[in-house]
Parts: structure tokens; sequence; C-alpha cells
């Protein structure tokens, strides 16, 4: 019986090594949680500029050339808004997502920029740098109502190819990204309420059921 | 039985040679200081060991240059990884025997 146990306790201790050497364990689900709550508010913000309701909205006064809305004065103060609104939800999104990985790595006793973490890091941002060119190829085609389902479908397949690296569960957040974006670039002039359930409820969704899984 | 303790392996025997192997099972190379992280021990330790399952011919060794650094990196050969797996198999049968 002791001899069995020790054996158990051999083979649990390789399986542990051969993940930890492997894959990025330590993405913590707070990280996507607090990427979820800052993608939520970044889209509740361009809901009221663009004056449209977030969810219920009138959204054929949004045809991706004219825009209803007051607060839209020039081409230029749409495209500015949009950029410094994208650029606030992606700082703040990573900076809050690092901070509760690099804490958890820390207790995990597996370092932030080891091979495991910079093979992730590779492997999520080729797919994920295509998109981003390619968004902003749509952008000068004028084909503004395909950017936001594009940016789901890219973000999407990128995390279905990074998850081999990391916590298998960003497999199926990926897979879900791509179904969503699929189904956004079919009802166009949704973008922005297809972007809010991507980018800011599956994150939170995603997120709370890693957390409780993995660090509770 | 006895057939089970035949394909226990005593060259797999310490844990830090185990460890070496698990890290080496699901990586194409890996260096010296990541494997030495990994298992938390020192270089003398870490260094004897490897050079014990190289002899086997378990584990294959590149030294290279990055930049000035000298960086040796491991990998296992595919009798390596034979025994290894042998080895786990054998474990797993004895667990199982005695359940």
């Amino acid at each position: 019986m002791e001899e069995k146990n020790q054996h158990l306790e051999t083979l649990t201790e390789i399986r542990s090594l051969m993940e930890k050497s492997s894959r990025f364990i330590s993405l913590s689900g707070l990280s996507g949680i607090c990427a979820g709550i800052f993608a939520l508010i970044g889209a509740y913000a361009a809901s009221v500029y663009l004056a449209i309701d977030p969810v219920l909205g009138d959204y054929s006064a949004y045809d991706g050339t004219s825009y209803s809305s007051p607060n839209v004065r020039s081409v230029s103060d749409f495209y500015t808004f949009f950029f410094t609104d994208a650029f606030l939800v992606l700082f703040f999104a990573l900076a809050f997502g690092s901070y509760f990985t690099i804490r958890k790595a820390k207790k995990n006793n597996q370092s932030i920029w080891g091979a495991t973490s910079k093979r992730l890091l590779a492997n999520l941002m080729i797919p994920l740098a295509t998109g981003g060119i390619f968004c902003l190829i749509l952008l000068n085609h004028g084909l503004i109502d395909l950017i936001a389902p594009c940016t789901l479908i890219f973000y999407g397949l990128s995390l279905l190819n990074a998850s081999k690296y990391t916590l298998n569960d960003i497999r199926y957040l990926g897979i879900s990204e791509i179904v969503l974006g699929l189904i956004a670039s079919y009802y166009t002039g949704y973008g922005l309420l297809f972007w809010g359930v991507g980018f800011g409820l599956l994150h939170i969704v995603y997120g709370s059921v890693m957390y409780f899984k993995y660090e509770k | 039985m006895k057939s089970y303790i035949e394909n226990i392996n005593k060259a797999f025997e310490s844990r830090i040679r185990l460890g070496i192997m698990s890290i080496l099972m699901v990586n194409d190379w890996v260096d010296f200081a990541t494997v030495k992280e990994m298992l938390d021990i020192t270089d003398g330790n870490l260094a004897s060991h490897i050079t014990a399952l190289e002899k086997l011919e378990y584990v294959e060794v590149r030294k290279q240059f990055v930049g000035k650094k000298p960086n040796t990196t491991y990998a296992a050969t595919s009798a390596g990884k034979k025994s290894f797996v042998d080895h786990l198999n054998a474990l797993e049968s004895i667990i199982k025997k005695t359940t």
C-alpha cells in the first residue's frame, strides 16, 4: 500500500511537470474578468457617443457612413473617438490583466517571462496582428460594418491557436468568439452589440469560470 | 507479475531523472536554465543526472552560442521516450495490480 501511494505520487508529479513545462498555466481568470469589464465600459462609451441604446437601440440610423448622433461632428472626429476609446480599453485591460497574471505566476512559482509565456504570446500575436492589419485595410476600404465582426473572428482564431500553450478553457472561449463573429458578420450594423457581448460578456463569463475552477 | 517489474527502469528511479524526462517528453529543445528552474535544483545536481541520461542515450545534448554566451539545450531521444513510456506503464500496472 505504501509503495502504491509512492508510485501514484510520482505519476502525479510527472503529470504536473509535463503540464507546467509546456503550458503557461498562470493565466488568471481575474484578468479575463477585468478585460470584460473594460470592454463593456468602452462599448457603452461608444453607444453614448453614437447616441444609440446599447442593447435595443435603433441601429438603422448607423449605416457606416452617415451618423445621426449630434456628438459626431466630422469623420475625423469619429475616428479620433474610436481610436482613443479602443486604446484606453486595451491599455486598462492589459494593465489590470498583467497584474493578476503576474500575481498568479508568483503563486505558481512560474516565471512570467519564460519559454512558456513567450511561446503563448507568439502564437497569440501572429493571428491577432494579422487581424489587426486586416481590420485597418477594411477601414481603408470603408467597410466599417465588417470591422467589429472581424475583430471577433480573428481574436477567436488567435485564442484557438494560443490555447495549445495555456489553460485549455481558452479554446472554448476562442470557438465562442468565432461563432459570434460569424453571426455578427451576417447581421451587420449590430457591431457594437456583438462586440460588447464578445469582448465584454464572454470574457467575464469565461474569466469567472476559470477563476472558480483554478483559483478558488 | 514479473514482467511488470522488468519494465521498471533503474535509470528513472531518481525523482530528478523522472523530472528531466517529463519535461523533455513534452518540449522539443529545453535549455539548462529552464530545466533547473522547473525542478528547483542546483547546477551540479542537474548536470550529473543529465550526464547519466546522456550516457544511456536517452537524452541528446546540443551546444550552441547565443551571442557570446554558451547555450546548452536538451531533447529526449526516441529511445529515451520509449523507455520512459514503458517505465510509466509499468508504474501504472503496479498501481492497478495492488488495488
